[in-house]
């Protein structure tokens, strides 16, 4: 076979691909959605003060961080019905994605919430602020900021590794391009048009995180 | 079956999935080291040629997902009459998205040495090329170390991807054992473990004692 590009056959499979875009922007989104919550919660549980959990919470933190995303994905998805318990593709992916981001993002709130300056947790202490309240109107609305550029680019990375879903069987742009690829012996169109749409979106994507990167550095005074 | 069954069953077959993950992870580190030395230099090259040449590379491989590159090169470059072997074009692939991700690291490190230092081996006439392998890449070296070891434990988990091309790594032996006895969580938890312990007592203690050497040749220690 050789070099042949048709542009026909780019634009019959658009808009297929398109559609699948949405699924991929939708598992990006709740991957991330997820990852959010659970990252806050194990930034936050390595500050209750207990040792045990702050170092399980460490360990697991950097074991999810070593090791491989893809792999995570298919032992979530194998795992369970070997205990009884079936996971839609679906359901697996997004845990999985989100559980390892959340490990990546827990470490952008730790660095953000270290970032506040020690006089504001002694002025809360000084102001008989409970714990809760401390963090959530003091700790967590300045570390917040802070923590932006991290968790844009991030935002980036989940979505630039939603293609890794494809190996359970989630419909999403990868998915798509490699069943067209198989229905018509096509790969040339297919698999560049995945490369040319993800362009498409993380390249303004990560522009935007690096202009809102700026803003939030001129607004701390950085 | 318990798990010490499954590893005296098993055990020699991920074994050798395992040699083939690290041939992988060291071929790729060299292809990304390479590439993301020549791109970091080509972007702050004078020659406009060379500059948008390196900025397009790093911003398709940044840009896109490392599957889709790994299909690319796959799939659709022997269309073009490049046909790789799925081995070299699973490091390849690897190297060259992890390399994108290098060449960031390497301009910034060199925009870190200091500005002194450039005007006294200015001062002193050395030629550019002198100056930048005399006196800032050895400066800079030490610089990108420590955000460098992050990256090759990234370059170990990517390299994971070489099994969809069916490279017979790690992951790919974990997936067939999976397919053929559907002792799931031995299988992928082994491999999680392998790659887990490959990250934190090979690549990390590595980089360090590689810090270490480094700042105390320059003398900062």
């Amino acid at each position: 076979m050789s070099f042949d590009w048709k542009w026909e056959f780019t634009w019959a499979i658009l808009p297929r691909l398109l559609a699948a875009t949405l699924n991929t922007l939708m598992a990006a989104g709740i991957g991330y959605a997820i990852a959010l919550v659970v990252g806050l919660a194990l930034a936050l549980g390595q500050r209750s003060g207990s040792r045990a959990l702050t170092l399980a919470l460490r360990e697991f933190i950097e074991f999810v961080r070593s090791t491989p995303l893809v792999l995570q994905i298919f032992f979530i998805f194998y795992v369970g019905p070997q205990f009884g318990i079936t996971l839609s593709p679906w359901v697996s992916g997004m845990l999985a994605i989100g559980l390892h981001y959340s490990a990546y993002l827990s470490e952008v709130y730790r660095a953000g919430i270290e970032a506040v300056p020690r006089g504001q947790w002694e002025a809360c202490r000084a102001l008989n602020m409970s714990t809760r309240d401390t963090y959530r109107r003091i700790v967590i609305p300045q570390a917040l900021p802070a923590s932006i550029p991290g968790m844009g680019n991030y935002l980036v990375g989940i979505f630039k590794d939603t293609p890794m879903l494809s190996v359970i069987g989630v419909a999403e742009l990868m998915q798509a391009a490699n069943s067209i690829g198989s229905e018509t012996y096509r790969f040339l169109e297919p698999y560049t048009m995945v490369g040319v749409i993800f362009l498409a979106i993380s390249l303004p994507v990560a522009g935007l995180v690096h202009l809102l990167e700026a803003r939030v550095r001129r607004k701390l005074g950085m | 079956m318990s798990i010490w069954d499954f590893l005296e069953t098993y055990g020699a077959r991920l074994a050798n999935g395992t040699l083939v993950t690290c041939a992988q992870f060291l071929f790729a580190s060299m292809v990304a080291i390479v590439a993301a030395l020549l791109a970091g230099l080509g972007r702050m090259s004078g020659n406009w040629f060379i500059r948008s040449f390196s900025i397009i590379y790093i911003e398709i491989f940044r840009g896109t997902s490392l599957l889709v590159q790994l299909y690319w090169i796959f799939y659709v470059l022997p269309l073009f009459g490049v046909s790789l072997p799925k081995f070299i074009a699973g490091f390849l692939s690897v190297g060259l998205n992890v390399g994108a991700y290098g060449a960031e690291i390497v301009r910034g490190a060199i925009r870190a040495v200091p500005r002194g230092q450039w005007e006294a081996a200015y001062a002193l006439s050395m030629s550019p090329a002198r100056r930048m392998r005399r006196i800032i890449l050895p400066q800079a070296f030490v610089l990108m170390l420590p955000p460098w070891g992050n990256l090759l434990i990234e370059l170990l988990k990517g390299t994971a991807l070489v099994a969809l091309i069916a490279v017979a790594d790690l992951m790919f032996v974990a997936k067939q054992i999976n397919g053929a006895t559907f002792l799931s969580a031995q299988a992928f938890g082994v491999a999680l473990v392998v790659y887990f312990v490959l990250a934190r007592f090979l690549i990390t203690p590595f980089m360090r004692w590689l810090e270490r050497t480094m700042s105390r040749r320059l003398g900062r220690i």
